[in-house]
């Protein structure tokens, strides 16, 4: 499994809890000080699309938050269960506009993430989306002979 | 932490003085604040988010929305902020050129441009 793993119902007042969990494994993992508001921006991001993507489309399911840390990097992937775009975009224009502005605040949180990560990739097919991002861990400090 | 809001008056701006975390879960209430004011006729406003520790892209939609509400009244949203943790955000989306960003409250409010 991974290192952390957290799931939340997908509710707003989680996201910051989803942040401060991933910063402090981030941290432990070796990420760089200067990069933890980046993994902290970059996760609640990616939590709040996935909140709001439950929430348009009715989903009584948790987000889903796995942290894993490797040897040389550290990574987030936050899953949801709204199947792709393709389905359900129809189905928005039934409930109006809120809905069409929360898409439109989802594609900003993409869009941040997509500035702030080097690495991201973002994927989704009919079950759900997955947004996986990954930063360097710094290398353990040499040893002084 | 949650959100805190502040207001006062310096001359016809109105200061909206910001601290703690601007997410998902608080932006409806800094949105709530503002749509609140400008229907109040307050349409020269100076967001000061010194306080603020952390600034989501929720929360640039409610600045964006806000910046909205007061120029269809030809008004102002003027941030304050200094902190390039939170202005990193800014600049990623390219809001820097959207809104005039001072350094200080009193730049903000002596500012007419």
């Amino acid at each position: 499994m991974a290192t952390v793993e957290l799931r939340f119902s997908a509710l707003p007042e989680h996201v910051r809890t989803a942040r401060l969990v991933a910063a402090a494994v981030a941290r432990r993992a070796g990420v760089d000080e200067a990069v933890l508001d980046e993994v902290r921006l970059a996760v609640g991001e990616a939590c709040s699309r996935a909140v709001g993507l439950h929430a348009n489309g009715g989903l009584g399911t948790p987000v889903r938050v796995a942290l894993i840390e490797d040897e040389k990097r550290f990574s987030i992937e936050v899953g949801d269960d709204a199947p792709t775009a393709s389905g359900s975009e129809g189905s928005g224009g039934a409930s109006g506009g809120p809905v069409a502005e929360s898409d439109e605040e989802g594609d900003m949180g993409l869009a941040v993430i997509s500035g702030l990560v080097d690495d991201v990739e973002v994927t989704s097919d009919e079950k759900g989306g997955l947004i996986r991002m990954s930063w360097p861990t710094a290398p353990e400090p040499a040893t002084l002979p | 932490m949650d959100l805190s809001l502040s207001t006062r008056t310096v001359g016809d701006r109105t200061i909206v003085e910001v601290g703690g975390e601007i997410d998902v879960y608080t932006a409806p209430k800094l949105r709530e604040q503002l749509v609140e004011l400008v229907n109040d006729g307050s349409f020269h406003l100076v967001v000061d988010m010194e306080g603020v520790d952390f600034l989501d892209s929720t929360g640039l939609g409610v600045l964006v929305g806000g910046l909205k509400r007061v120029r269809a009244h030809e008004g102002s949203l003027r941030l304050v902020r200094n902190q390039e943790r939170i202005l990193k955000i800014f600049r990623i989306t390219g809001l820097t050129k959207v809104f005039p960003i001072h350094n200080s409250v009193d730049e903000a409010v002596a500012a007419t441009d």
